[in-house]
């Protein structure tokens, strides 16, 4: 009981920046018209930026002396957990392939991890090198 | 109607995931990102049902596929949790993440666009 008292905070945060995370990826993706059909750009803007916020985050979480315990649940594994999606990045690779469109397929399955890990690590070495000036 | 479809699936979808994740990384090896592993492969074959099949219905689509699905996944913990193994040299899990993930996950993803009535 009372580690459910505990862990109901923390799933309470990640409830509601998954809610978040998700109205913004919604409504990111609405800006590609052909959002069902196409190429899914929006979706790869979406998980790139996504994984350039982790990556700044988690440098800055590291570097806070004592971070509020619900921020890194918050902020995330809600929002930018909720934000970004793995389920439609394998999901419209499929969609791609069963329409026969197979170069697209595989761009779009091989460009979104090298970019998204990019990304993070741009988002880590950026804000590490902010830091260290700061205290130069 | 949409967004309060979109942020229903997503107020169940993100707390099973960190709950999924605890779980499953309390039972098998810390040192491999299997939590995230389990979430995204199981995500990946939910929403292949839901978007493959022909009589989709956008409300459904709302709930499970963008709201439910897109917060159980994560494409940023993934990405992260990949260059946390790269920086402590641990190559091989790093690139093993990368290529499992990848692998199951459009596997998953095909077999339940396959099975989608």
């Amino acid at each position: 009981m009372s580690r459910l008292r505990r862990q109901a905070p923390v799933l309470a945060v990640i409830a509601a920046g998954g809610v978040l995370g998700a109205l913004a990826r919604h409504g990111a993706a609405s800006l590609q018209a052909d959002a069902g059909t196409g190429w899914p750009w929006a979706i790869l803007v979406v998980n790139v930026s996504g994984c350039l916020l982790i990556g700044v985050l988690m440098a800055v979480l590291l570097d806070l002396t004592a971070p509020h315990r619900l921020l890194r649940p918050f902020l995330g594994i809600g929002v930018l957990g909720g934000y970004t999606t793995f389920s439609t990045y394998a999901v419209d690779t499929q969609r791609l392939l069963a329409d026969g469109r197979v170069a697209a397929a595989l761009t779009y399955y091989l460009v979104t991890p090298v970019l998204a890990l990019s990304a993070v690590w741009i988002g880590t070495a950026a804000t590490r090198a902010l830091r260290g000036r700061r205290r130069a | 109607m949409t967004l309060l479809l979109v942020a229903a699936g997503a107020a169940v979808g993100a707390p099973l995931r960190y709950v999924v994740d605890r779980w499953v990384q309390l039972r098998l090896d810390g040192a491999f990102p299997w939590g995230t592993l389990v979430v995204n492969v199981v995500g990946s074959f939910v929403l292949g049902l839901v978007l493959g099949s022909p009589s989709r219905d956008p409300e459904l689509v709302a709930l499970l596929a963008t709201g439910f699905c897109g917060a159980l996944t994560t494409y940023s913990t993934f990405g992260y949790e990949t260059l946390r193994l790269l920086e402590d040299g641990a190559w091989s899990r790093g690139a093993a993440n990368v290529l499992v993930s990848m692998g199951a996950g459009l596997g998953a993803a095909a077999l339940g666009w396959t099975l989608a009535w």
